[in-house]
Order: C-alpha cells, then structure tokens, then sequence
C-alpha cells in the first residue's frame, strides 16, 4: 500500500531519485575534515532566520513609530518572544561565523580552483545578499544604531558622481532616513532578499554536486571512466549519475549517513556554544546586539561613536582607511571584488596549502590576521594612530591578492599524493 | 608578555570609564534572584523616578507577577492613579513642557540598563554634588551638566564633593576624593547605598525581564544538546567503523 502510494508519487515526482543522487548516494571524500561542516551549518542557520523571521513579522511592526515598542513587546507580552528575537539576531552573527570559517576552508584547500570557479562566485553572491539582508535587518529595531548605521551606509552611494545624491533619496524613499526607508527595507529584509539567496543557495548546491566536493588534500576522489579495477573502486553505493561519467575511488563515503553524522556532531558543538550566548549572553557584551541600539532611533541626536556590527567592521576600517569618500567606497568594494576574482588571482594549479609553498601558507595565515585586526580598527572608537594602522592593514589585505599573483605562476609546490591521507 | 599584558588591561579598563567624564565606574553586585531587593527598588522607582520617568513598555501586571507582589498590595502602593493592572507603567507628564522645564524630555528607563549598564547608574546616582552653577543646584560626576535635579536628596542629605590638595608633576592640584553627605538625609551612607542598588537591581530586571527565565530553561537546552553531542558521537563511530 505506501509502496505503491510512493511508486505512484516517484512517477510523477522524483524525490527518491534526488535524494538518493543528492544525499544518500552522493560520493563525498572521506578525509573532509572540521572546517567542511561550516557549510552545513551556514544550512541550518539559514533555516533559523527563516523560521524565527517568520515568527518576529507576526508581532513586528515597520513603523518609524510603533517598531522600536513592537520590538519590546516581542521581549515582554508575546509567549517565548524573547526567544525568538534572541534566536534570529544571534543567529545574524552566527552566520557570519560560519560563513566567514567558510569563506576561508575554501581559501586554504583551493576549493576555488578549477573546476569549481562559479561554485565559488555563488557563494560570493551569496555573501554579498546576505551583507544587504543583515544591514537591513539592523534597521528595523529602529534603535540608535539601527538608525545612524543606515545614515552611514547610505550616503556612502552619495559618493557615487553624478548620480549619487539622487540615489540616495532613492534608496531612502525620503530626503532623510525615515519611517519610509524602514518600511522598504522591511519589504526587502522579509520577501526580496531571502529570496534571494535561497535561490542562490539552491544554486551553490546544485553546483557543488555538479563537481564534487573538494578535500584537504585537493586530491580528485574521480578518475576517468573504464582506468579503475574493482578493488579499486569504491564499496559504497553511489548513484549512477555519477558512477556513469567516472569511477569513484575507494576514498569516498555517502554523504548520508556518514558525513550527516559527522555534521551533527559538528552542529551538536555548535548549538552548544550557541544556545549559550543566546540565553545567557545575547548581547555578546554589546557586540551581538549593540548598547545604543536599546535607545529608540532620535534623528536630532547622533550618538558619539557610530559603528557598524562587527561583522562588517573589516570593510569599515577599509572603507575609513582612504582620505577620499569615493576612493574609500571602491576601495570598500574592491576588498569584496578581489574576493570574489580569487580563482583568477590564484594561477596556481595545486589546491591544498598542504602541498603548496611556504610563502602561501604565511599569505593565507596574514590575510587572516589582517582581517580580524580591521575588523578591530573599524569596530572601536576612532584614534590617530588607528588611521595609519588601517591603511598599512588596507595594504595588506590587497598584498595577499597581489603576492597570490606573483608566486602562484611558477610555485614550488610539493608532490600532490594520488590518493587521499588520513 | 607581562608589558602586553598590562597594554591589553589598560587598553580594556578604558573601555569601562563613563562617556564623558573619566570617573572610574563602582561596581554594582544586584542580584536578580533577590525579589526583597527587587520589591524594594520598584517601590523606590514609583515613588521617586516615575513622576517624571515612564517605563513605557513594561506593564504593572508583569512587573508584580514577576516580583512576587500580590496584585492588592501592589494596586494599593504602587500603583497611584487608577491604572489598571495590564496598562503600562507610564506618567502623565506632557514632554513638551518637561523639555521645557529640564532642557531635555526624561528618558524612558525601560531600556535605560541595556544602554548605560548597571555599574554607570549605580555610579550616577551616588554622585550628585552640590554646584551653585547649575539651575538645580547639583552637578553629577559621570554626567558633567546633568539637567536633573538631585531626586534622592531627602534620603542622601545634601551631598557634597570632597577632595584633597596633591602635589602632581610640581603643581598643587585638587584630586577628588569623593561624595560626602552632610546626615540631613534619611538613610545613612551605607543604607543609601543599598538602596540604591536596589533601585538598580529593579531597572536591570524591568530592562530584560525575562533573564532568569531565559537562563532556566538555557540550562535544561544546554544539558539536552550534552546528551545529543554524546550520543551523535557514539552514532557516528559506529557507522564509521569500517571506513579505513
């Protein structure tokens, strides 16, 4: 009976078939190691903000008047509001976490490299809609910050000639930020950008399975169809759509159950570490969720220090570190074009830093530093001597590009092993 | 590593000093799980800071129910002009004219914990001083130029700010030692203190009232997720067992 019921919808709706070609049967490398769960993480969050999102529009109110007490009566009169807002804006910092130890497990095992260039470009989409969806998001408690954050970044495209003062009063729906701008940016935080990057989630997914996963050593898990023995091939079930094109090396597992486990117990961790911030600590010591942001959006008062949230504070001390606002703005940009460029800046034909040079190794573990250290430029109040630091680290954080250039041509790389370690 | 670790302190400690002024902040211990001290400090708030300060989001219905104060009680004495339970504690103060009277409409003190900290009001409202300069009559030391009045007076007495003569780098200068109150007032120093802290300790809870609640069941979800790292673990090494 549910046989013939599952046969009956299988006819018309191919779930096993995805399933099995996507999960159950997907051949993943065995030696995926801690920093290849950050993806699924990314997942799971994704579906967090979704769901608690979903909840906080019942009793949200995009106001210029009524968000800020809307917001309030989610923390005191809705049932287990409280909750859901500490869920949905812890859950706005952990995706960054997880997408920024994302962003760089793809970075030191070449996961940009060839084949996987546009894999790589969805996910810089990716990184982009996200940035704009938690921007706006920001907005709509209409605290102190949520309000002079958007004076800053939006009259950053008043830099743009020409047309920039124009596009301002666009983008702002007003001559100043206003009930106006909240209201569209609440239409864009709830429908246009989750949709959005949905659909390029799909997409990273779709064409992540298309190549296949990348592993620490950047070893092909692929081979050529017909080159393998039996005992060379692997054990596990794989579905055809794969094993048509090539043969699979014994070096693979399912992707479920086994790297599902694996995953869960990487998500058991990182719930643990997250269900504590979020019911002991929301407010991260104001970093999460920021002191004036508890004060109600006054137009007429401009609090004395404006920062962005830390997740965008790197790009702010960039953007600081230019004495120009125009050249601030394209240098802000640029750190994120350079980013996304990186399977074209990279010549190199090697993927894993565990095969390639010295030099590679110190420019990734530099780049890092230098990340986190603008991240802390931009993030605390303004001294001259962060002035001159901001602009040494604003050079080299482009240096990594431009070095990654150089030395990638001719590197000396170390022997590649034909199949995986450990 | 000693020198970095003093830079690093010193670069923090700068971190807690009051916008505006440089008085190092007093560190206020509330307790939260307190409910006497809490009772104390809404009774404190309702009857010397609503009359010109709303807590426009929280509801006197909420506000006993989670102190432990039986509705009569708390509808007899803290409750002064024919609210019901459910409204919201708000004053009938119009803020045109208090921008008129203070130079600034009295903020709302809903939120005012999340935004200053608990050690920042505990700080500013033990240190009123006597200041002939100011249309009150009182200046504050970690909010130069306050336009409130000193409120607590008749409790605190009539506070002055003491300081000492030092020599510093060949110059007499005047170091500030501290508040001193002159004993007209009700409370002596130690039991102003107290109550001023639990004054603070009710503007914490009133700032996120569900913090206790929330750690509660924190607790319960933590201890849940233990159980599943441990069990997903032994999950996982069984069905790797055979993976080489």
């Amino acid at each position: 009976m549910v046989k013939n019921l599952m046969g009956w919808i299988e006819y018309r709706l191919p779930i096993m078939r995805v399933a099995n070609q996507h999960a159950i049967q997907y051949p993943a490398p065995r030696n995926m190691n801690i920093w290849y769960m950050f993806g699924f993480l990314a997942t799971i969050v994704l579906v967090n903000q979704i769901v608690t999102g979903v909840w906080l529009t019942m009793s949200y109110t995009p106001t210029a008047e009524e968000a800020f007490a809307s917001v309030e009566y989610i923390m005191r009169d809705v049932e287990y509001g409280y909750i859901l807002r500490y869920m949905h804006s812890t859950g706005a910092s952990a995706f960054f976490i997880v997408i920024y130890l994302h962003m760089f497990r793809g970075m030191i095992y070449g996961s940009y490299q060839k084949p996987r260039e546009l894999l790589w470009l969805f996910g810089m989409f990716i990184y982009l809609a996200l940035m704009a969806e938690a921007f706006m998001g920001y907005v709509l408690p209409w605290g102190q910050m949520s309000y002079w954050g958007a004076q800053v970044i939006v009259s950053l495209f008043s830099a743009i000639p020409v047309i920039g003062p124009d596009l301002v009063i666009w983008i702002q729906g007003d001559y100043v930020i206003s009930g106006a701008t909240l209201n569209r940016f609440f239409a864009l935080h709830v429908i246009a950008l989750p949709l959005v990057i949905v659909i390029l989630v799909f997409l990273h997914i779709v064409a992540l399975h298309e190549v296949g996963s990348n592993n620490p050593d950047g070893t092909d898990v692929k081979r050529k169809k017909g080159s393998l023995s039996e005992g060379e091939k692997t054990k596990y079930k794989i579905h055809e759509y794969y094993t048509e094109k090539y043969d699979i090396l014994d070096d693979i597992v399912p992707f479920f159950p086994h790297i599902v486990l694996k995953d869960l117990i990487g998500l058991s961790v990182f719930l643990i570490v997250f269900c504590y911030i979020m019911f002991f600590a929301p407010g991260m010591g104001g970093y999460f969720l920021e002191h004036p942001n508890f004060e109600i959006a006054n137009p007429l008062k401009t609090p004395e220090h404006i920062f962005p949230v830390w997740y965008f504070t790197p790009f702010y001390a960039i953007l600081k570190a230019v004495p120009h606002k125009l050249g601030g703005v394209i240098a802000m940009f640029s750190a994120i074009i350079f980013l996304a460029l990186l399977p074209w800046i990279d010549r190199g034909k090697v993927k894993s830093w565990r095969y390639r040079c010295g030099l590679h190794t110190w420019n990734l573990l530099t780049f890092a530093a230098v990340f986190i250290f603008l991240g802390y430029l931009g993030g605390t109040p303004q001294e001259a001597w962060k002035i001159v630091a901001s602009q040494i680290a604003t050079i080299m954080y482009f240096g990594f590009f431009v070095l990654l250039f150089m030395y990638s041509k001719n590197e000396r790389t170390k022997p590649v092993p034909s199949r995986i370690t450990g | 590593m000693k020198k970095i670790i003093l830079a690093l302190s010193l670069l923090l400690s700068t971190g807690v000093m009051a916008a505006g002024s440089n008085v190092q902040l007093d560190t206020a211990e509330y307790d939260l799980t307190d409910k006497a001290s809490l009772q104390s400090g809404a009774q404190m708030f309702m009857n010397y800071c609503l009359g010109c300060h709303q807590t426009q989001y929280q509801r006197y219905q909420r506000t006993f129910d989670d102190l432990d104060i039986p509705l009569e009680i708390g509808q007899a004495n803290l409750m002064f002009t024919g609210e019901k339970p459910g409204d919201h504690i708000r004053n009938a103060m119009p803020s045109e004219s208090a921008a008129k009277w203070f130079g600034a409409p009295p903020p709302d003190l809903t939120l005012v914990a999340r935004v200053r900290g608990a050690d920042w009001i505990y700080t500013y409202l033990r240190t009123f001083y006597v200041d002939d300069s100011r249309p009150f009559g009182v200046n504050n030391l970690v909010f130069p130029e306050v336009g409130m009045p000193h409120v607590l007076q008749e409790l605190q007495g009539v506070p002055t700010r003491t300081s000492e003569k030092m020599l510093v780098d060949g110059e007499m200068v005047d170091r500030y030692v501290g508040i001193k109150a002159d004993g007209t007032g009700e409370l002596n120093a130690a039991e102003f203190d107290t109550a001023i802290l639990n004054l603070v300790n009710y503007l914490v809870y009133i700032g996120e009232p569900s913090r206790l609640e929330s750690e509660n069941i924190g607790r319960w979800v933590l201890i849940f997720l233990l159980v599943l790292l441990v069990l997903v673990y032994l999950l996982k090494k069984d069905y790797w067992r055979d993976v080489h």
